[in-house]
């Protein structure tokens, strides 16, 4: 496995939380994902995402992109 | 030190309220009223001599040895089987009695052999101890007539003798010594639950036979030892008392297998464990064990076990013996030196659920007050962790809400998910009692698995899922709940929070949710599901058990919450016999999520972030805590392979073996600098490893367990550590080089630790815990004696909290070329990844894994029981040996993961729990087809291991 495929997955993991969140009742999805985001993944993970949505965050279901602005950002390494 | 002896009180206790008082030899004693007077005649001090009774089983009547008189009743009535009376006045030594008993005493032993000072029961023989009770000093008859005893009669063959029947790895049967008291029969019934005994024949010619007189190990037979516990002679006798005596002195401890929680007596002789012998007063067990924690410890002193600390330049290089000191001071150096290198959260640790809850707070501490950071995980993480998020989620408490006693009580019992005769035997036996009683059972899983349908006991409703389709099914049986108006809402008014009940109950009422339109992808008929809702709501208590098949999934948090919505929207929490029950794996899985192992929370589950928490650790540990989560395991094993993760301690896991997408797990291994592997074997991880610090098995330390039902047990040392230290004290000399001062002399000082920092452990001490037996937390001001049930007044969140829980297909998905689904388990006789089993006698029921396959799936591809198989999915393939049976569905193929040469998790992908990174072990699509021999991953696999396992100067060690 390659640095790549560790991004997909990062990627693919954000997409998963976002699946549950959207269902659970609208004003509060956007803060689910990005409550659940900010308790559970490393900084190194958070900084990933944001490189990543900072080049645009394609295959990102957009409740994560919608997020976003809740997400802790990490100091760069 | 002596020898535990308990008391047999003859018949079990009485629940009943009302008060009964009698006299029994002028002594004046009050008891429940159903009684038998044998029970208040031991309750008065008084004990009655008895041969077919025992409290761990109804009165049965047969031996006529514990008559009694009762002034103004005429005859003698067994003291066993009669209850007592308000006012009788019982005597139990008269000379009628007298002649009686020594009549029937000396009928019993003119048919035994005379050969006490030899046999293995000497000193531990009821026949022999009734037969000095009654005073009994001659026998008149001899062995000349018919009789059990001797192999020929007067040259000729005597037909009533049968040999002893040694086939079982750890007891035998000897017929010669039988007295047919059936109190095996009836410890197989009534406290197993298997029904593997029966008494054929009547009058003289009776005797005990195992199955259709099969052999014990050919029988249905589960090797549980209740029989033999129960025997009063040496007929039944365990093979280790032949072989090494009777024990001298016992230790209570608890046993390290599974999250039921044992308590065992270690019955010793110096420092050799005889047997061990389930403790009455455990009150997980209730006196009860499986054959692992029983008899499967001969791991203990397995030759493989490595005493010595070792290290290695390279993977590739063979070990090296070293002393300790070299072994902390070279792994310090290096973690700091990665560190140095790296950056400081380039290391990390794994607490193992096997281990104490001392040894795990003590690894949490090391990598947080010591790496620096929360790199901190354990192998919850792929078992349970969505329980802990799930509940937490709607409870707020990432815990079961019930003790086991709970069962006694329960009308409806719901299994999702798990298989507890393999997995939870002892509460399986629990169960099932209650089942015989008239509770009535529902089983959700894919396959059909034995409480289904067995001796005396058959599920109401079987719903056969499709593999990876629990939160539709659950649904499915809201939405039956709900349309249907048996929501219990006087309980949700008070308990929940309304709204959120208004929401959920609007979204679970959507027609899309219902059992009709689920159907088409559980596979589930409709009415099943509708009839099962039904009762699950209204057949009086409740209670949900669930296991693996419901977290190991990419929905497993969303299920578990599923769970807990059922369970509020008909009242089921908070009293006993009801409850939403997580059956945990591995012995500690419960204790080491208490103790802080996940990555975003200290002990007592309190969020990493959480100021007030850290600066309570802080101030006690004097450094300043990360306030960021760490590391789960396989975000630790993906940053290795990006480069930024280096260096890992591992206590007492094997993820290599355990954890999913075995090549993925490698490659994460592959790329790290410095791996430390804790354990008693070289086990698979240790492939990998670079340092192996020698682990010390539970018969070897203090500490304590904390089970499924969040009980607090004490295990205790019976013996010295082979290895020279034990694994609290490895990983204290570890921080001590690594400049940590730490200076814990016994694990109680640990414990002490834990109870000032974590408000739910707040009154739990080793003095406490001496005083009660166990405890199960919370336990502090609020709960003192701790808290058996959960919620009982309201839920620890505040209001319970319903949430939408929507159906998500797993990405995992069937086609062309993988259209069967895996899914796997485990099975009785051996323990998760096997390693401690796999070293015992057990492996005469589990030789090898094998994959079960429907027989219209398996002729398909022409494919006969017992052909070697290749199973296949898009992460890699391995072979087996196919199984058919119609227990599983056509469509879905069933294996165990306990036998390394299998590798299973080769065949795992890494899909996981959109909440835990839970992998999704549960549900692979794969491709079965013929084959003839080991894949080439198994080959390679097999040949690295070789050779990574050689020492120095050392035969190569065996696997
Ligand atoms: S060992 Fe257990 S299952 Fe086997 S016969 Fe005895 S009581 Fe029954
Ligand atoms: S084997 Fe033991 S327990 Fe069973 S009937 Fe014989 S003497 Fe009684
Ligand atoms: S493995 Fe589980 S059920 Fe068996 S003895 Fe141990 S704790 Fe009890
Ligand atoms: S002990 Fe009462 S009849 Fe046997």
């Amino acid at each position: 496995m390659s640095a790549e495929n560790t991004n997909a997955k990062l990627i693919y993991m954000a997409n998963q939380i976002a699946t549950f969140f959207q269902s659970q009742p609208a004003n509060e999805a956007a803060q689910g994902v990005a409550t659940h985001i900010n308790k559970y993944w490393e900084p190194r993970m958070r900084r990933k995402l944001f490189e990543h949505i900072d080049r645009g965050g394609e295959g990102l279901n957009p409740l994560v992109l919608e997020a976003a602005s809740k997400i802790r950002r990490p100091e760069a390494a | 030190m002596s020898l535990i002896h308990e008391i047999d009180y003859g018949t079990p206790a009485s629940t009943s309220e009302k008060l009964v008082t009698l006299t029994i030899d002028g002594r004046e004693i009050t008891v429940p009223e159903g009684t038998s007077i044998m029970r208040a005649a031991m309750e008065a001090g008084v004990e009655v001599p008895k041969l077919c009774a025992s409290d761990m089983m109804e009165a049965f009547g047969s031996c006529r040895l514990c008559l009694v008189e009762i002034e103004g009743r005429a005859g003698m009535p067994a003291s066993c089987t009669t209850p007592v009376a308000p006012g009788i006045s019982v005597s139990t030594q008269t000379q009628r009695l007298k002649d009686v008993r020594r009549g029937v005493m000396e009928l019993y032993i003119s048919d035994h052999p005379l050969d006490c000072l030899t046999c293995a029961a000497n000193g531990d023989c009821e026949l022999q101890d009734m037969a000095g009770a009654v005073g009994l000093r001659d026998v008149r008859y001899g062995y000349d007539g018919a009789n059990h005893v001797a192999a020929r009669n007067n040259g000729d063959i005597n037909i009533n003798w049968a040999p002893k029947d040694e086939s079982n790895p750890y007891f035998t049967f000897d017929p010669a010594k039988c007295i047919v008291c059936s109190r095996c029969v009836r410890a197989c019934e009534e406290v197993q639950g298997t029904f593997a005994l029966t008494i054929s024949g009547r009058g003289f010619d009776s005797r005990v036979s195992a199955g259709m007189s099969e052999d014990f190990v050919s029988s249905e037979c589960v090797s549980c030892g209740a029989c033999v516990q129960a025997c009063p002679t040496a007929t039944l006798t365990e093979k280790s008392v032949i072989e090494i005596g009777q024990p001298e002195h016992s230790v209570v401890t608890t046993c390290a297998y599974c999250g039921v929680g044992c308590s065992f007596k270690a019955e010793m002789r110096g420092e050799e464990l005889v047997r061990m012998v389930p403790w009455k007063d455990g009150q997980a067990n209730r006196g009860h064990s499986c054959v692992k924690g029983r008899f499967a410890y001969g791991y203990s002193t397995h030759r493989d076990r490595i005493l010595n600390p070792m290290i290695r330049e390279k993977i590739t290089d063979p070990w090296r013996e070293v002393t300790w000191e070299e072994a902390f001071a070279h792994v310090a150096s290096e973690f700091r030196r990665i560190q140095y290198q790296y950056g400081r959260d380039s290391v990390g640790g794994i607490t193992s659920s096997r281990c104490t809850n001392e040894e795990t707070y003590l690894v949490q501490k090391l990598v947080r007050a010591g790496f620096g950071n929360n790199n901190v995980d354990t192998c919850a993480r792929v078992c349970h962790s969505p329980t802990g998020y799930g509940l937490n989620q709607t409870f707020g408490t990432s815990a079961g809400t019930q003790n086991f006693d709970s069962v006694e009580h329960t009308d409806v019992a719901v299994i999702i998910g798990a298989n507890p005769t393999d997995g939870h035997p002892v509460f399986a036996s629990r169960l099932k009692k209650r089942l015989r009683q008239g509770a009535k059972l529902i089983v959700i899983d894919p396959r059909r698995i034995d409480l289904v349908r067995s001796a005396h006991v058959e599920a109401a409703y079987h719903l056969p899922i499709k593999p990876g389709t629990n939160v539709a099914i659950l649904m499915a049986m809201a939405h039956v709940i709900v349309t249907e108006g048996l929501a219990n809402e006087a309980f949700i008014r008070e308990r929940c929070d309304w709204s959120e009940f208004e929401d959920w109950a609007a979204f679970v009422s959507e027609p899309y949710h219902s059992p009709e339109a689920t159907e088409a992808y559980t596979g589930v008929p409709a009415e099943l599901v509708r009839g099962a809702a039904r009762l699950y709501a209204t057949g009086g208590n409740g209670a949900i058990y669930y296991g693996l098949g419901v977290t190991e999934h990419s929905q497993g948090s969303t299920t578990v919450m599923a769970i807990a919505n059922l369970a509020m929207a008909t009242g089921n929490i908070g009293r006993p016999g009801v409850g939403v029950n997580p059956l945990r794996g591995q012995n500690n899985v419960q204790g080491s999520c208490d103790m802080g192992s996940f990555p975003h929370e200290l002990p007592g589950y309190r969020h990493i972030s959480d100021d007030a928490t850290r600066e309570t650790f802080e101030k006690l540990w004097g450094v300043t805590l990360n306030n960021e989560p760490g590391l789960r395991i396989p975000n630790m094993l993906d940053a290795a392979v990006d480069g930024t993760f280096k260096g890992l301690y591992i206590q007492g896991e094997d993820i290599l073996q355990s954890d999913p997408d075995t090549k993925h797990v490698a490659a994460g291994l592959g790329a790290m600098e410095c791996v430390v592997v804790q354990d008693l074997f070289l086990n698979e991880t240790a492939n990998y490893a670079h340092v192996f610090l020698p682990g010390s098995t539970f018969l070897e330390k203090d500490g304590t367990f904390t089970n499924a039902e969040r009980r607090i047990n004490r295990v205790r040392r019976v013996m010295r550590p082979k290895n020279g230290y034990a694994d609290w004290e490895v990983t204290q000399e570890l921080a001590q080089a690594m400049g940590l001062d730490w200076n814990y002399s016994h694990p109680s000082e640990i414990m002490d630790e834990i109870a000032a920092t974590t408000p739910t452990f707040a009154l739990v001490s080793y003095d406490y815990l001496d005083e009660m037996g166990s405890v199960q937390w919370p336990c502090n001001e609020k709960a003192p004696l701790g808290s058996p049930i959960m919620h009982v007044d309201g839920f620890v969140r505040g209001k319970g909290k319903f949430i939408r829980t929507e159906y998500v297909a797993t990405d995992e998905r069937t086609g062309p070329r993988f259209p069967l689904l895996l899914t796997t388990g485990r099975i009785l006789s051996h323990y998760n990844v096997g390693a401690q089993t796999r070293r015992t006698e057990n492996v005469v029921w589990h030789p090898e894994d094998r994959l079960e396959i429907h027989p219209h799936d398996a002729e398909q591809r022409g494919i006969r029981d017992g052909d070697w198989v290749k199973l296949a999915s898009r992460s890699g393939d391995t072979t087996l040996r196919a199984l058919i049976t119609d227990r599983v569905a056509p469509g879905v193929v069933y294996t165990t993961f306990h036998h390394p040469t299998t590798q299973a998790n080769v065949i795992t992908t890494d899909f996981s729990d959109w909440a835990t990174n839970c992998p999704e072990y549960k549900v692979t699509a794969v491709q079965v087809s013929p084959s003839n021999g080991p894949s080439d991953w198994q080959r390679d696999y097999h040949e690295q291991a070789r050779q990574s396992r050689r020492i120095a100067g050392k035969l190569e060690a065996a696997e």
